[in-house]
């Protein structure tokens, strides 16, 4: 049996894990699932887990992939932890927008500004 | 709508696909119409608004109409131009009254982790319509209607 090959890029920065997506479309059902499941893992393993979640990659990305990010929220929250998103391209953030997301998420132009305001 | 139909209401001209639910299928009309209309001049914003519809009509039917059925099969018409893009999608399911589905936007509803896919074709598209009893869904992207 081969092991599943990642959908994510994942480095320590401090206290915080910084996630990118391998992927440049995020429209795959079955691969969002694997990527709920992986970041969901990695909350999992964090007391109290401080994500910062790279779209630097990413061209395109469906409702599904919004799901999952809302899921992967909740789970931080209810761990007292914080979730920044960064580097999103102006098309997907609009996306963001339409979708009024852009008010639940911390949404940060780049890695940086996403670093600095964890507390 | 476009000016003219044919029989089955799509443009005359349109071209007509089944497919199944595989990716690979999904991916290869979006690959298509993408191609198409860049080839007919649309910019990348369109491409992009076009895309994402066509990836949550997919999504839609294959989940909603089709209940996720190995055997289900989805009906694709397109037709494109300069100025428009005709998307036509029809499931094998009973269809949905889409005046049922929750309005995600709503500050209650903002952390439900689905029902955004029928917000962001209605958002990208120019026009959008769903035909009794609700498994056919029509859109149009128009280039100068002002969006995308």
């Amino acid at each position: 049996m081969t092991a599943q090959q990642s959908r994510l890029r994942v480095r320590k920065q401090d206290q915080i894990t910084v996630v990118e997506f391998v992927d440049r479309n995020i429209l795959d059902e079955a691969n969002i699932a694997q990527i709920g499941e992986e970041i969901g893992a990695l909350v999992n393993d964090d007391p109290s887990p401080k994500l910062l979640i790279s779209f630097a990659n990413v061209d395109h990305l469906s409702s599904a992939a919004l799901g999952a990010l809302i899921t992967i929220n909740s789970r931080i929250k209810a761990k007292d932890g914080q979730l920044r998103l960064a580097d999103i391209n102006s098309q997907i953030i609009e996306v963001f927008r339409i979708t009024r997301l852009d008010r639940l998420f911390q949404i940060h132009p780049g890695t940086r500004e996403a670093l600095a305001s964890f507390s | 709508m476009p000016p003219s139909r044919g029989p089955s209401g799509d443009p005359p001209g349109a071209k007509v696909r089944t497919i199944s639910h595989q990716r690979r299928d999904v991916e290869s009309i979006g690959d298509a119409v993408e191609e198409e209309m860049r080839l007919a001049g649309h910019p990348a914003a369109a491409c992009f608004a076009v895309r994402l519809a066509w990836e949550e009509a997919a999504s839609n039917a294959i989940h909603h109409g089709n209940r996720d059925r190995p055997d289900g099969r989805i009906e694709v018409a397109t037709a494109i131009d300069g100025a428009r893009v005709y998307l036509r999608v029809t499931d094998e399911g009973q269809g949905f009254d889409p005046a049922g589905v929750i309005d995600p936007t709503l500050d209650e509803n903002l952390e439900c982790a689905s029902g955004r896919g029928l917000l962001l074709m209605r958002a990208y598209m120019t026009r959008i319509e769903f035909e009794p009893p609700g498994n056919t869904v029509r859109m149009v992207y128009e280039a100068d209607a002002g969006r995308a």
